[in-house]
């Protein structure tokens, strides 16, 4: 028998739907490509909050700014393509506030340590002790598992399905 | 009750189908062809065999996992994180105003050790409770050739992410995993690396669909990259999960493909609150007062984010964290 296996795009997604007898806000179900479908290229919208932790939707499209975290973050690309280049910091320029990642006021005058060009279902290390940047040449998107930082955008009521109807 | 001394033990086997009773604290735990018995002093229990053995080889290899793994609505575990609960109607109305409940409380060391006792005893060549039900042979019928494998497979779990050098592997086909019939549809190209002389491996980036896609278990996560405590668990899954997972803190879903359903009952009482259909794309937070169990009609990726900061299980139970992750208006 073969097996047609559903991923979702940008373009193309079916939402799943929820139908329970609790407060529908406990569950905050959203999906990924319907965020990013709403966002602003490299807003970085939490769909997921651990405490501290979130995962992080990025719509990405152009070239971002630099970006660096006081940890290591991952993004797995679920739409389209993206180059992730990389540029190693000095010591005193690695960012050391509590957690999350942070946009650099421009491009860090360290050395490139290369770029990783990822599409759907990569996994990629954006490794602490380096500024990174995203690029599309086409609408693509990432998911960032991180810290909640200052960048992350939390706006829980406006990608949550409050309402029990599949669509 | 707590047994701080329990050892499991074997108190016969039975002539006719060749199978070991076991003993563990006051619970008494025997199978013939079709079921597996449970016993405690106040009561029994009847369970399947093929989901009583596929949720006990889990509950190993999870090393019982975070909070409440119900193998069915009346018999499961709790994981203290050095002790584990082995209860019986505990949480089930009808079994607590019977009075007909029953919980002890073990080092997890005695529970695992009884639970393996068990399992390899009542699995036998061609049955693989780990594989989805098209991949492997029943278990039910009298004892067959003991299996020589290992039969429980556990976690992998990548310290900071797979395939760093001295961290887990990927799978691979070197490693022994080809992809599943139900992911040869997808392209398994590798991301490119591109690294400048001097940082040759200070790069990395993996296929994760691919990994995902070679797994030789069901229900069954492995870790793929830790920020912190914040852990990214991946893991295929086809037909029903079978445990009932009652988590001891908010997780979260995100599906990477295809379309999983999950009933939602109420955590203490197993009282129904709905559904969830999950589809590629979809997050949803599995809030820390439900229990929850999830049908996979197709082979599907899921993404699991779990805190992992050590204690927050007391921090839940006491109240002082809310049983839901993010609050808005």
């Amino acid at each position: 028998m073969a097996y047609r296996t559903e991923v979702g795009s940008l373009q193309s997604y079916r939402k799943g739907l929820i139908e329970v007898d609790d407060d529908l806000r406990k569950y905050a179900f959203s999906n990924i490509f319907e965020v990013a479908g709403t966002s602003a290229p490299f807003e970085r919208v939490a769909v997921v909050q651990n405490l501290d932790y979130v995962a992080e939707v990025v719509r990405v499209e152009g070239a971002s700014g630099w970006y660096a975290a006081p940890h290591d973050e991952f993004a797995i690309v679920m739409d389209g393509e993206v180059a992730f280049t990389f540029i190693r910091l000095a010591e005193g320029q690695v960012p050391a506030h509590g957690g999350g990642a942070v946009l650099l006021s421009g491009e860090p005058n360290g050395p490139r340590m290369g770029r990783v060009i990822a599409r759907r279902g990569h996994q990629v290390l954006l490794p602490h002790g380096a500024a990174y940047r995203m690029a599309a040449e086409a609408p693509a998107v990432a998911i960032v598992q991180t810290v909640d930082g200052p960048l992350t955008v939390k706006r829980w009521a406006g990608i949550c399905r409050l309402e029990g109807e599949g669509r | 009750m707590t047994v701080p001394d329990a050892r499991v033990e074997r108190t016969g086997t039975d002539p006719d189908t060749g199978y070991s009773s076991f003993r563990l604290g006051s619970f008494t735990f025997r199978r013939d062809e079709y079921f597996a018995h449970v016993g405690w002093p106040k009561g029994s229990h009847i369970i399947e065999v093929d989901r009583f053995l596929r949720a006990m080889v889990r509950d190993i290899g999870w090393g019982f996992f975070y909070g409440w793994i119900f193998f069915d609505d009346l018999f499961g575990t709790t994981n203290h994180y050095g002790t584990v609960d082995i209860f019986a109607g505990a949480y089930d109305r009808a079994s607590r105003e019977a009075g007909i409940d029953w919980l002890e409380t073990f080092p997890a060391e005695a529970v695992r050790e009884a639970f393996e006792a068990i399992s390899q005893d009542w699995i036998s060549e061609g049955y693989d409770p780990l594989n989805a039900p098209l991949e492997t042979g029943s278990p039910i019928g009298p004892k067959g050739k003991p299996r020589t494998d290992p039969l429980v497979r556990s976690f992998i779990a990548a310290d900071r992410m797979l395939g760093l050098p001295g961290d887990k592997p990927v799978r691979s086909d070197a490693t022994g995993h080809p992809i599943k019939r139900a992911f040869a549809d997808l392209d398994y190209e590798a991301p490119v690396i591109e690294c400048e002389p001097g940082f040759e491996g200070q790069l990395h980036a993996i296929n994760l669909f691919e990994h995902i896609a070679r797994s030789d278990v069901t229900w069954n996560p492995s870790i793929s990259a830790v920020t912190r405590a914040n852990i990214c668990c991946v893991t295929s899954e086809e037909h029903m999960l079978p445990v009932i997972h009652g988590n001891d803190r908010n997780e979260w879903f995100i599906q990477l493909t295809d379309e999983i359903h999950w009933t939602i009952a109420d955590k203490n009482s197993g009282a129904p609150r709905g559904r969830v259909v999950m589809r590629a794309g979809d997050v949803c937070a599995m809030p820390a007062d439900i229990r929850h169990q999830g049908f996979a009609p197709k082979r599907a990726m899921l993404m699991v984010m779990e805190n992992g900061t050590p204690g927050l299980e007391t921090r839940y139970a006491s109240g002082e964290l809310k049983p839901y992750p993010v609050e808005f208006g």
